[in-house]
Formats: structure tokens, sequence, C-alpha cells
């Protein structure tokens, strides 16, 4: 699914990245534990999740995970979209919340791509 | 070889990971394989983290030879209690606070053992812990 396509079925804001939007995404992860994104994703998936810290661009950045999604509305501060701009990131924010956010991916393709139990 | 030395702060979890940010660039510009820049780097961040909740900081030492890539992180905090609960996923002592910003899952030795090829833990109650992690290349 190409990054413009998830901008417009979330209605989101991108905070930076607005060049990389032709870009694909083949599978997505939705997770306020950032502990369990390093120890479950295998694949660089779209990122989904309520939490708004830099850690959350710092558990990307070791992941590979190019495309961070901040659900409920979440708005990370400017330091957090500069430290993104500076890894070449995309950054939206939607007001869905996880669940809503997750749904509206799902239904419309994509998948998590690691088989459906872990 | 290369070597790195970093000291970790342990009064700012904000900048938790910065050091390992570093050596994931390094490695990538002087051509690592991503599959092994992915399982350093992951472990290395694991290992970061837990030196600033848990330990108030400490040092990381990093080598890169041809064949493989050690971290030493070092710290002088209140020790490990008992290694083989801290091994156990799902273990951990963190507080809520460490919670709330999205780790202590206790999921980080586990991890950092899962990505290194091989890893020791020395730990002193009172004294400190250091941990060696080592990554082959090939």
């Amino acid at each position: 699914m190409k990054l413009s396509m998830v901008k417009e079925l979330l209605n989101a804001d991108v905070l930076t990245g607005e060049e990389f939007l032709d870009k694909e995404v083949n599978s997505a992860w939705g997770c306020d534990l950032m502990s369990d994104v390093l120890a479950f994703v295998k694949e660089k998936p779209l990122l989904l999740t309520g939490l708004i810290n830099p850690q959350v661009i710092r558990t990307a950045e070791m992941m590979d995970i190019e495309t961070i999604v901040f659900v409920r509305g979440k708005t990370p501060d400017d330091s957090i979209v500069g430290m993104a701009k500076m890894k070449n990131m995309t950054i939206m924010s939607t007001k869905y919340p996880l669940f809503d956010a997750c749904g509206l991916l799902y239904s419309n393709g994509l998948r998590n791509n690691q088989g459906e139990e872990l | 070889m290369i070597e790195l030395h970093f000291d970790v702060d342990g009064n700012d979890f904000t900048l938790a990971g910065e050091c390992s940010s570093k050596v994931k660039k390094m490695l990538t510009q002087i051509g690592i394989a991503p599959a092994v820049i992915r399982k350093t780097a992951i472990a290395m961040y694991e290992g970061e983290i837990n030196m600033v909740i848990h330990a108030n900081g400490g040092k990381i030492d990093v080598m890169v030879e041809p064949e493989k890539i050690t971290v030493i992180l070092k710290d002088t905090g209140p020790g490990i209690k008992d290694i083989k609960k801290a091994m156990e996923e799902g273990f951990s002592t963190a507080t809520n606070q460490v919670r709330e910003l999205g780790f202590g899952a206790g999921m980080g030795l586990p991890n950092m053992e899962k990505y290194s090829d091989e890893m020791e833990i020395d730990t002193v109650l009172g004294e400190g812990t250091t941990v060696k992690m080592v990554f082959y290349c090939n």
C-alpha cells in the first residue's frame, strides 16, 4: 500500500516526510510498547502507536522502520519531528484510535506479514 | 580494528539510544551487512536503555573487527539480584514511570540474548553489571 493511501484512509496529517508518500509499505504493526516492537517485529513495517516520546523514533531507527503513524490525535513535539526528519522518516498523525486505524488499513489489504499468530 | 567509547548519561531518558544510533550509522558507513547491523543495533539499544533505567547510566565500549563486533556495557548500578529471573521474558523490575515510556516489559535481557551471538553477564550486587555481547559478521 502506498503511503499516500495510508494518509487518505486515516485522514492523517503528514508532519514530516511528505516527499516519501509515493513509497510502498508492505506490512503494519500497531503497538504502544516499544519493548515489544524490539522483541517481535521482523520486517520493516509501518508503525502505528499512541506513544509520543523520542524513544519511538529511536526504536524505529534501530528496526529500520521508516514510517510512523501517531494515533488518537497525538502530535509529537518539534524536537521529535526534527529527529525523524533527520532520519528520513515519514511521520503522520491521525485522530483515529489505534484499533480503528489498524482496522481501516487491514480492511484495505494491509497485513502484519509475520503470520496471524506469533 | 575500530574502537569506540561512550559515556551514557543516566539522568536523561530522552537521550537514551544516542550511542546505539551513532554505532548504527558508523557500521552502515563502513559497509557492514544490514542484517548484522540490525541485530547489533537492537541489542545495544536494549542494553543502553537498561543502563539508563536501572543503573543511572554507564560506559559502553564497541570494538569492530573484520569477523566480529563486540559490545561491552559496564555500569556501577545495583547489580542483578537473580539473573535467571531477569532472563525470563516478561519479568521486569522497572518502575511504572518507565513502563509509561513504552519500556519495562521484561524483554530487554532476553532480547539481547536473542539478537547477540554470544552474551556474558557479570554482576555483583551493590557494585554493578557488565554485559559483553559478540556479533559475528558472517
